[in-house]
């Protein structure tokens, strides 16, 4: 469905992805690990345009998206839920979820709209209880919720997660992947989710790819990820001795 | 007929070859980080691993030799600490330093999931009892069969090698329905089951899975008719995995490479430059999940042909062709190279030879003289000697026609050949000494 091959992207003269190269099946939740500053939201942000591929190529379902602007990525059916939720705290739950479908009111027109506003207030219950409600006033996870709300509005194919667990309670982490799991078994949604929380992660994923450095360094089911010492040793906090010794 | 693991075994050219590609570079990245040897060829060659874009930029890499393996011997390839090795196995050749082959529990986890593929694809159940006539110790193949078998649920009988007569006991008692061996043991075997005046109908055996050797479309007949199993050929090299790189579906027209796991190349074996799709040459494999111990355009000396066309079974891995020698034996006689193979197979095409055979090379005088020992049946051994003389003429003569230099042959009874060739293998140059 989506076919990273090559990737490489620059933020000036700093080379940040070196030679990237993955995919993300239909169906699939797909992982990004790794440290701080290792290249992961770089990823998202080369797939949706808003930090262009210096070379190589990004293929869509067959086409290629490479050099295509933000807003067209978005109407080809990819949408990103950002870093720290980014939502806007004076307005309401319901104009978010507005916000959200923007791409579609001249094509798919109102009803179909409020159709989805309505299919997001029962996927997501805690925000219908505070549909009328500022943004703003909404606790971390309930903002979470409603990001990714957002982001499905555009009824996006691929969904880019980046961080969705960040400054969240252990539990209110549970119950995002718990959803993220859902939306994937209920609707087919495919998602590339990129985490620090690599437990948490590799846990809900069905695949994953370790990233350090701007390259990938291991490619496998979540099961091999969690199966394998050098990831259990650097992200999942176990085996504490040193690599070598 | 089922298939292990369809997602794999069967998915779309493009889709596998985009995991191969993500696969080899993160191996690439790997080996680069964790293998001095490997760096330092990067370092050598002034590139990065992410300068590998593309196969012709992958195919610029050096190559790893046995040299190499011997060099580093016994820990310097391995790219984790021994605590994360769960296994450690060395190859099987006699002579030299043995390479040492380390395997974390993912590697083990992926062996038998490959083993576990071709003997699905050879129709073996979770019904079947198989019996590894396969010497269990430091050498891979027993093992590696042993987890496959283990994997699809059949029940497996660790029989290990020798102890002929008591195998076919345990065969006969057991109920064993697929041998897995070697080709010259399952000849042994047979010969045995002639010998005992046993009836081998008698016998639940169903298959053979044999591999590890050099063998011939001929000796499957022959040890088919004998047995009366169905013969499926496998693929494996000690210093990759062991069995599992490759093997043969029902419909037997090359064995499936475990592609999403190995990346085959077919080069010239005197240039080393690659040669192009359907060409005959060195077989050099790339490991794309090993983590214990990766190795990068490995020469496996092994020479055959890759077949890309899509096969009857539904598998879109492309599948490698019988080996047809090894590189490194063939054996030069007066500037013609002989391939022990081509012996086989010419003796094959004689009446009242067997497939047993052992090959000879002295210096006398100052001139090479090959010498070929053959088995031939019984009924020609104890003949009179002017048949006999005939006889051998006859073989000395088609195989010096096809070879196109002398051969000396000397004609043997099947039971101290085999001995011989068990003491001191199948080619013995003498000419070294």
């Amino acid at each position: 469905m989506l076919r990273l091959q090559n990737i490489n992207t620059y933020y000036g003269d700093i080379h940040v992805l070196k030679n990237v190269s993955l995919h993300v099946a239909e169906g699939e939740i797909v992982a990004l690990i790794g440290a701080n500053g290792a290249g992961k939201t770089t990823i998202l942000n080369t797939i949706c345009g808003i930090t262009p591929a210096a070379s190589g190529s990004i293929l869509y379902g067959g086409d290629d998206i490479t050099q295509l602007p933000p807003d067209r990525i978005v109407h080809k059916g990819i949408a990103q839920v950002p870093e720290g939720r980014q939502i806007f705290p004076p307005l309401t739950v319901i104009d978010h979820l507005q916000l959200g479908a923007y791409i579609r009111y001249r094509t798919d027109g109102k009803d179909a709209i409020a159709q989805d506003i309505e299919r997001m207030l029962i996927l997501f219950p805690r925000l219908r209880e505070r549909q009328h409600q500022y943004a703003g006033t909404l606790s971390g996870g309930e903002q979470q919720m409603l990001a990714i709300a957002r982001a499905l509005m555009s009824r996006p194919r691929v969904l880019l997660l980046d961080e969705p667990s960040m400054g969240l309670a252990p539990l209110v982490v549970q119950d995002i992947f718990t959803t993220i799991a859902r939306l994937r078994d209920e609707q087919r949604t495919t998602v590339l989710l990129v985490e620090q929380n690599a437990k948490a992660a590799l846990n809900c994923a069905d695949r994953g790819y370790v990233v350090e450095t701007g390259k990938i360094m291991l490619e496998g089911t979540a099961q091999e990820l969690r199966e394998n010492h050098e990831v259990q040793r650097a992200y999942l906090g176990r085996q504490k001795r040193p690599i070598w010794e | 007929m089922a298939i292990w693991e369809k997602k794999y075994e069967c998915c779309p050219r493009e889709e596998l070859e985009q995991l191969q590609l993500e696969r080899l570079q993160s191996s690439l990245n790997r080996a680069y980080k964790n293998v001095s040897f490997y760096r330092k060829m990067f370092d050598r060659l002034t590139i990065v691993p992410e300068d590998i874009s593309t196969q012709a930029d992958f195919s610029k890499l050096p190559f790893t030799t046995k040299k190499d393996l011997h060099e580093n011997y016994p820990y310097g390839l391995f790219a984790v600490p021994l605590r994360e090795v769960v296994r450690i196995h060395t190859t099987t050749e006699t002579s030299l330093t043995p390479t040492v082959v380390g395997f974390t529990r993912n590697d083990l986890h992926n062996w038998a999931n490959l083993v576990a593929r071709f003997l699905t694809a050879s129709g073996i159940t979770d019904d079947d009892v198989i019996q590894i006539s396969c010497h269990y110790g430091l050498y891979t193949g027993a093992f590696g069969l042993h987890h496959g078998a283990e994997r699809i649920g059949a029940s497996v009988i660790p029989a290990s090698s020798g102890n002929t007569e008591k195998q076919i006991r345990i065969m006969q008692d057991y109920r064993t329905t697929v041998i897995a061996t070697t080709p010259s043991y399952a000849l042994i075997l047979a010969e045995q089951i002639e010998r005992l005046g046993f009836d081998p109908k008698q016998l639940l055996l169903k298959k053979g899975i044999l591999g590890g050797e050099i063998w011939s479309e001929t000796t499957r007949q022959y040890i088919e008719e004998r047995l009366f199993i169905e013969v499926f050929d496998n693929y494996g090299v000690s210093e990759l995995m062991g069995p599992g790189i490759a093997g043969e579906c029902e419909a037997r027209c090359g064995m499936h490479i475990g592609e999403d796991h190995f990346l085959p190349e077919i080069i010239d074996p005197s240039t080393g430059t690659v040669l192009p799709q359907g060409a005959t040459g060195e077989l050099v494999l790339s490991t794309l999940t090993r983590e214990a111990f990766p190795l990068i355009r490995y020469r496996t000396g092994d020479i055959t042909r890759l077949e890309y066309a899509p096969c009857s079974c539904g598998r879109t891995t492309v599948r490698m062709q019988r080996i047809e020698g090894r590189t490194d034996d063939i054996i030069i006689i007066k500037g013609i190279s002989v391939l022990p193979s081509a012996i086989e197979h010419t003796l094959a095409d004689i009446e009242g030879c067997q497939p047993h055979y052992q090959i000879i090379v002295q210096r006398i005088n100052n001139r090479d003289v090959l010498e070929v020992h053959v088995a031939v049946s019984e009924h020609i051994f104890f003949d009179e000697i002017k048949r006999q003389e005939f006889f051998r003429d006859k073989v000395r003569e088609t195989l010096s026609r096809r070879l196109g230099l002398r051969v000396d042959v000397k004609l043997m009874e099947q039971k101290t050949l085999t001995e011989q060739v068990r003491s001191q293998g199948r080619v013995v140059d003498r000419r070294l000494l």
